[in-house]
């Protein structure tokens, strides 16, 4: 049973592409079969923060418009039996293809995959819309900024329009020591605003942008981010992995507190 | 610790929340505050043709309901207190 995922924000630059490349990789690094597909038209970057920009052939325009068969356009990661990535186009832009070919394009993938990740442009126009008309379920991605709240709060009511029911937050570039000294929303003030249930808090961490730079998933590197990612991947999946990174800080447990009671709501 | 949160000033944290809370009651519906006050002012002239009421304790707010459902569709709470019934 394939499950479709989009991975959405409204606001740009709060971590969508990057969130998507990680639980592409920690999803495949559960032996789950995965295709990522980057429906950013003319800005693509999956396949920069893959590492796979050198091994792009077709693109997801050239499958749209019948320029190639869907295999050919799939670029196998090598470092995980299982990940594929459907790169974006660059040349052209977001009106390139639209929501009917979107949808036919998934249900061709369906068959052949556990999880087809979709990563969603900013923004709510025809590129939201392509990225979204297919998904069973979203990963909305955040961080504990107003302007992102506040733009992930719009995606919300336009997701629940379009009877996306199942919804679930990552609160991303969390920094416990300024939610500790009252300079940062905690994931309990965010939960408290959005209503949407918590799958995973991604610290704040340097080995992002380093791990951005070479290219590399870090879901598999035992830094604090990617331990955050490996244990969304697990969530996905259906295990419950209970929230808990900073184990010094008390907010946590309440987290996990919340946490769990979302899952027991389901 | 609540007599020490008196004293001091809030936390930025607590100021972007209450921001967001405010700032999202009008995003969901689309609604600004402005059009809010022509509300209350419609209620009133309407209300009073019945009743006197305390137009100064008067309150009217957008809510959303979410509790199991997770409906967003907002609803809207008046409180209007009633100084005298007319016959």
């Amino acid at each position: 049973m394939c499950e479709v995922i989009v991975i959405t924000s409204g606001k740009g630059g709060v971590g969508k592409t990057t969130t998507t490349a990680n639980l592409g990789g920690g999803l495949a690094a559960l032996g789950k079969k995965v295709v990522m597909i980057d429906t950013d038209i003319g800005l693509r970057n999956l396949d920069v923060v893959m590492g796979l920009e050198n091994r792009i052939v077709y693109n997801l325009v050239d499958v749209v418009e019948g320029n190639c068969r869907v295999k050919q356009a799939l670029i196998r990661d090598k470092r995980y039996p299982g990940l594929y990535l459907l790169p974006s186009a660059q040349t052209r832009d977001k009106t390139a293809v639209n929501e009917p070919q979107m949808l036919k394009l998934i249900e061709s993938l369906k068959p052949q995959f556990d999880y087809i990740l979709l990563d969603c442009p900013a923004g709510i126009e025809q590129g939201f819309k392509n990225a979204v008309v297919g998904a069973d379920r979203a990963i909305i991605v955040t961080t504990p900024e107003v302007s992102a709240i506040r733009d992930a709060d719009r995606i919300v009511g336009l997701l629940e329009s379009r009877e996306i029911r199942r919804m679930d937050l990552v609160l991303n570039r969390m920094r416990p020591d300024l939610v500790k000294r009252g300079d940062m929303m905690s994931p309990e003030d965010v939960v408290d605003i959005l209503a949407v249930p918590l799958i995973g808090v991604i610290p704040d961490d340097e080995q992002v942008v380093i791990s951005t730079n070479q290219g590399e998933p870090l879901v598999e590197t035992g830094s604090l981010a990617g331990r955050a990612y490996r244990n969304i991947a697990l969530r996905i999946t259906g295990e419950e992995i209970p929230l808990e990174l900073y184990r010094t800080f008390s907010f946590w447990t309440k987290v996990s507190g919340i946490f769990h009671k979302n899952e027991r709501q389901k | 610790m609540k007599t020490f949160k008196l004293f001091s000033k809030k936390t930025s944290s607590q100021v972007a929340k209450d921001r967001l809370k405010i700032l999202l009651i009008s995003d969901r519906i689309n609604c600004s505050p402005e059009v809010m006050e022509r509300i209350k002012v419609d209620l009133v002239k309407s209300i009073s043709k019945y009743m006197s009421i305390d137009v100064e304790h008067m309150e009217i707010v957008l809510k959303r309901n979410h509790k199991r459902g997770r409906s967003r569709k907002p609803s809207l709470y008046a409180s209007i207190p009633i100084l005298d019934i007319r016959e």
